[in-house]
């Protein structure tokens, strides 16, 4: 698996060096890495006899493990380079990697200044995710996760519209901060592991077996909770994502909500949870009230925004309180319906970030008093737009639906009364999001005005996440068969 | 004295010698070039026979110098960064001042200061190197002697350097009142044996001696306007290599003598350190000067460093600790280096004044990009970003807060940090921003500066991805 990070790490450096050559040069040189990269993974993957997918991953049993790589880094420490891949894993990488072509696709044409190191950035920021969904050792899943920063502050910080400068700023040190508290809960981890045992080690699978003293392990966890939450975001935590996806440029707004967000799921998921068990269970109610909150405030906020983008965002904050609520309520359907939430969230967002840009690659704004009867001018963009606010706001039938199903039916049986606010959620959801499409594509238009139309590439990347959001809305069971070894290993006796 | 002893100082006698043959060589013949070539070969001789000297080692030295891995580690490293200095100021010189032939023969004797100061073992070697790295410094500094600048930042810190010396040689006087000995391991036998109020006020004085040549608030006041006054080779030689040779000679002491074992001794230290921590990244905020900048971030690092000090007296084995300290002072060195080449290397052409602005950075990564690469990854490193030196320093200075439960230390250190990323990202942020060509036309610098560039940056992500061999070999000279 090492492979794939290289593959776009070095592409990334690649993509730079061919500005010299053409300024077309990167974007096809990206196409052609980020393509290879999927392929790479899809035949490895298909390589894997079928059965390996069934198993449920233990620590012990690489072998148990989709795929599993380990060598020696930092010996003093107990710091091994260590990646492994599970349904989860996997199900999050290739969501990078699809969402990587898409925020290309979106880059196609509205970068036109330095594109070299644009793409160069773009590919290394989606090798920092993948390298956060894979890493094992708790040391190398920090260096992912805040390497994966830099790109992405360079590229709101370089491509970024007029506010910029602080976007940049406040995303990064949001998620700075945060992280840092993170490594000190690492460190205390590692460091009560040697207590106990005379070594260091930050391997995932030795500090699940830690034993920490309650009052210990609940600072500790909470050190992992902030900087999760943070990133999600979960309310209060969330004011630094209106304003970095609202400044970042097209393809940085669709990494930013497609898969950086779902980093910080994946860490609740994969280590707030499991390596504190009883801690996180004594939490679920705060965090739980915390999901909700955010479902109804990223709602209400959503829906006084007059920018397009900001509303998305906050549509955003309001989506990922469903996969704090699914989380935290740590049964097998409600986690389930998380990993949906993530996947189909990943899709429709992004192509409401595409649509946004693009609106405002034509109109030069992202104000929604000035759009309006756009539907007359660009009927394509129109359903588009139509078909991903039906998707955002959880018409059955779509990836969402599934999601925010799942996720209800699971928390009702641990916390009904959240599952009742969380359901109000829904409404408002509908609310905002028929409001967006009502001030931009419908009323009154203007026949005047000269809005192009989607054209041939952009028309592919939609409909390619259309088919996937029905795809996930009809048939989720093979999503559903594929995570489901990786989410009971990580809930130890939950019935599924 | 035996042959082995002779080895076993190898670097502070190839040092004095070079020194002593560069003030031939100059009386001989006036040149600029050849006495580069001289200070060059000498100072790589330093460092090479560091290597040489390993097998010598341990060796007590006259009561002094005691020759061990220790000490040998730091004598490379700073005669390296002397090194680097004396091949960015022949750049930096070039288009100044006439007759620089002095320059290079006083780096020399502070870096040969500064190594004396990695084998002290004794208050008198102390005294010896710091004075020797403290007078050439002040010349140094005020070497541009026809500016304004560089004379009031040499007359502060000649000030500021008399103060401290006055505070530490009375730390002395007291100690050896109360104990009778002046040698570490001697006081350390004292402070375990008896508990009188005047050791714990004599090192008190000694460490606020050293406090303001480290610049730990509240000693900080001439930083800022020192470093901004000094030619930006020099400013990074104080920066890395004085400060960096103190905080060593401090950590020897430290240990050797056990202070960590003085509670009240403890608690000042911590104070210190979370001033210097606050104080430093709250004023760093304010500056738009990037040697201003870079001064009150020093600030805020050396309070980071003396985490460790503290640290020593509370956690179970204090190896973890001084550990951290050494990895955390390499790293520092290596990317205050890095900074400070970028500025002296920028500001070469440009006449009397330096390029020293946050405006003066506007565009940087796409009109000099092989020095701004240089320039990032400093900035990215001094905010302990992952995969450069500055980030594991901060994992080893994490680690050895963890082990001694300095939760309050640990939580200004990542206050700190957060604030710390803003005024670093700022410049970073500066240097992309497309626009207006500045007008100051900067060619590239020669070969050995452009080398020592791809060195710098080479070294900082070395130390950041494969820490590993450093590690190991640090636990071998502890």
């Amino acid at each position: 698996m090492i492979y794939l990070l290289l593959i776009l790490f070095l592409g990334g450096g690649l993509a730079w060096a061919s500005e010299r050559w053409n300024p077309q040069a990167p974007r096809w040189v990206a196409l052609a890495v980020v393509s290879f990269a999927l392929l790479y993974l899809v035949v490895a993957v298909a390589r894997l006899p079928v059965e390996q997918f069934s198993l449920l991953p233990a620590a012990s049993q690489p072998d148990t493990w989709l795929a599993h790589t380990r060598f020696d880094w930092m010996p003093r420490f107990g710091i091994h380079f260590e990646l492994a891949m599970d349904g989860l894993s996997l199900t999050l990488v290739a969501l990078t990697l699809l969402l990587g072509l898409i925020a290309l696709s979106a880059s196609w044409s509205e970068i036109d200044q330095r594109t070299g190191f644009f793409q160069a950035n773009l590919l290394w920021s989606l090798t920092g995710v993948v390298g956060v969904f894979m890493a094992l050792d708790l040391f190398l899943f920090f260096v992912f996760y805040e390497v994966m920063l830099v790109p992405m502050y360079l590229l709101i910080a370089i491509w970024g519209h007029e506010a910029r400068s602080y976007a940049s700023m406040k995303f990064f040190i949001f998620t700075q901060a945060s992280g840092l508290l993170m490594l000190v809960s690492i460190v205390v981890l590692a460091y009560q592991h040697a207590l106990q045992t005379g070594s260091f080690s930050f391997s995932y699978f030795d500090l699940l077996d830690n034993r920490l003293d309650p009052a210990l392990a609940f600072w500790v966890m909470l050190g992992f909770f902030l900087a999760f939450t943070v990133k999600l975001p979960g309310f209060p935590f969330h004011t630094w994502l209106p304003d970095a996806h609202t400044q970042a440029p097209t393809a940085g707004s669709v990494l930013l909500a497609g898969i950086l967000l779902k980093t910080g799921a994946y860490g609740l998921l994969r280590f707030a949870i499991p390596l504190f068990p009883d801690a996180a269970a004594e939490f679920a109610p705060v965090a739980m009230a915390l999901g909700a909150a955010g479902i109804i405030y990223g709602a209400v906020l959503a829906f006084a925004q007059s920018d397009f983008k900001r509303l998305v965002a906050y549509s955003s904050v309001s989506h990922m309180g469903f996969v704090l609520l699914g989380l935290y309520a740590w049964n097998s359907l409600a986690v389930q319906g998380a990993i949906v939430q993530m996947v189909a969230h990943g899709l429709s967002t992004a192509a409401l970030f595409m649509i946004a840009g693009s609106l405002q690659q034509r109109m030069h704004t992202r104000d929604m008093s000035r759009m309006g009867g756009l539907w007359l001018n660009a009927p394509r963009m129109g359903a588009c737009a139509l078909f991903f606010t039906m998707a955002s706001l959880g018409l059955p039938g779509l990836g969402n639906f599934v999601a925010e199903f799942l996720v209800l039916l699971g928390l009702f049986q641990v916390a009904p009364r959240m599952a009742v606010i969380a359901a109000v959620g829904l409404v408002t959801g509908a609310v905002y999001s028929l409001i967006m499409l009502q001030r931009s594509f419908q009323g009154p238009g203007d026949l005047e005005r000269t809005v192009p139309d989607y054209g041939r590439r952009e028309l592919a990347t939609m409909l390619l996440m259309v088919a996937l959001l029905i795809w996930l809305g009809v048939n989720p069971q093979p999503l559903l068969e594929l995570t489901q070894p990786a989410v009971d290993s990580l809930l130890p006796g939950a019935a599924p | 004295m035996s042959g082995v002893n002779w080895w076993s100082i190898a670097p502070l006698l190839v040092l004095s010698g070079g020194a002593v043959l560069l003030m031939l060589v100059v009386s001989a013949r006036r040149d600029t070039g050849l006495a580069w070539i001289t200070t060059v070969l000498v100072l790589a001789a330093a460092a090479l026979s560091c290597l040489g000297a390993r097998q010598a080692i341990p060796q007590a030295v006259t009561p002094l110098l005691l020759a061990d891995g220790y000490a040998l580690f730091f004598s490379a490293l700073f005669t390296s960064c002397g090194l680097v200095t004396v091949i960015v100021a022949r750049e930096y010189l070039a288009q100044r001042v006439g007759q620089n032939e002095e320059f290079f023969l006083l780096l020399l004797l502070s870096t040969l200061g500064a190594s004396t100061l990695a084998y002290a073992n004794h208050f008198a070697s102390l005294l010896l190197g710091m004075e020797l790295l403290g007078v050439s410094l002040y010349a140094l500094i005020g070497y541009p002697d026809r500016l304004e600048l560089p004379l009031e930042a040499a007359i502060k810190y000649l000030v500021l350097s008399a103060a401290a010396s006055a505070t530490f040689l009375f730390g002395f006087a007291l100690l050896y009142a109360a104990v009778g000995t002046l040698d570490y391991p001697g006081i350390g036998r004292a402070l375990a044996s008896e508990d009188s109020p005047v050791l714990l006020a004599a090192a008190a004085m000694i460490v606020a001696g050293l406090g303001y040549k480290l610049s730990a608030v509240p000693f900080h006041m001439w930083t800022p306007d020192v470093y901004q006054g000094a030619p930006a080779p020099i400013a990074g030689f104080l920066a890395a290599v004085s400060k960096g040779a103190i905080f060593a000679a401090l950590l020897r002491w430290w240990m050797a003598s056990g202070l960590y074992d003085l509670p009240g001794l403890l608690t000042l230290v911590a104070l210190v350190a979370g001033a210097s921590m606050l104080v430093g990244n709250l004023l760093a905020l304010l500056q738009d000067n990037i040697k201003r900048m870079l001064a009150y971030s020093s600030i805020a690092h050396m309070g980071y460093l003396l985490i460790v000090l503290v640290a020593c007296g509370l956690a179970p084995n204090p190896d973890l600790a001084k550990e951290a300290a050494i990895y955390y002072l390499v790293a520092y060195t290596v990317t205050n280096l890095a900074a400070f080449t970028l500025l002296g290397l920028l500001s070469r052409a440009s006449g009397a004044i330096e390029l020293d602005s946050l405006d003066d950075m506007n565009g940087l990564f796409w009109r000099q990009p092989g020095l701004s690469l240089l320039f990032t990854v400093a900035l990215l490193s001094l905010a302990g970003i992952p995969l450069t030196a500055g980030f594991i320093g901060k994992f080893y200075l994490f680690s050895a807060g963890v082990a001694g439960s300095l939760w309050g230390l640990l939580a200004l250190l990542v206050i700190g940090s957060a604030i710390g990323v803003f005024y670093y990202l700022r410049v970073i942020y500066r240097m992309t921003l497309a626009g207006e060509a500045h007008p100051a036309h900067v060619e590239q610098p020669g070969w050995a500066a452009r080398l020592t560039c791809y060195g710098l940056v080479l070294a900082m992500l070395y130390l950041g991805i494969l820490p590993g061999p450093l590690m190991d070999m640090l636990r071998t000279i502890l």
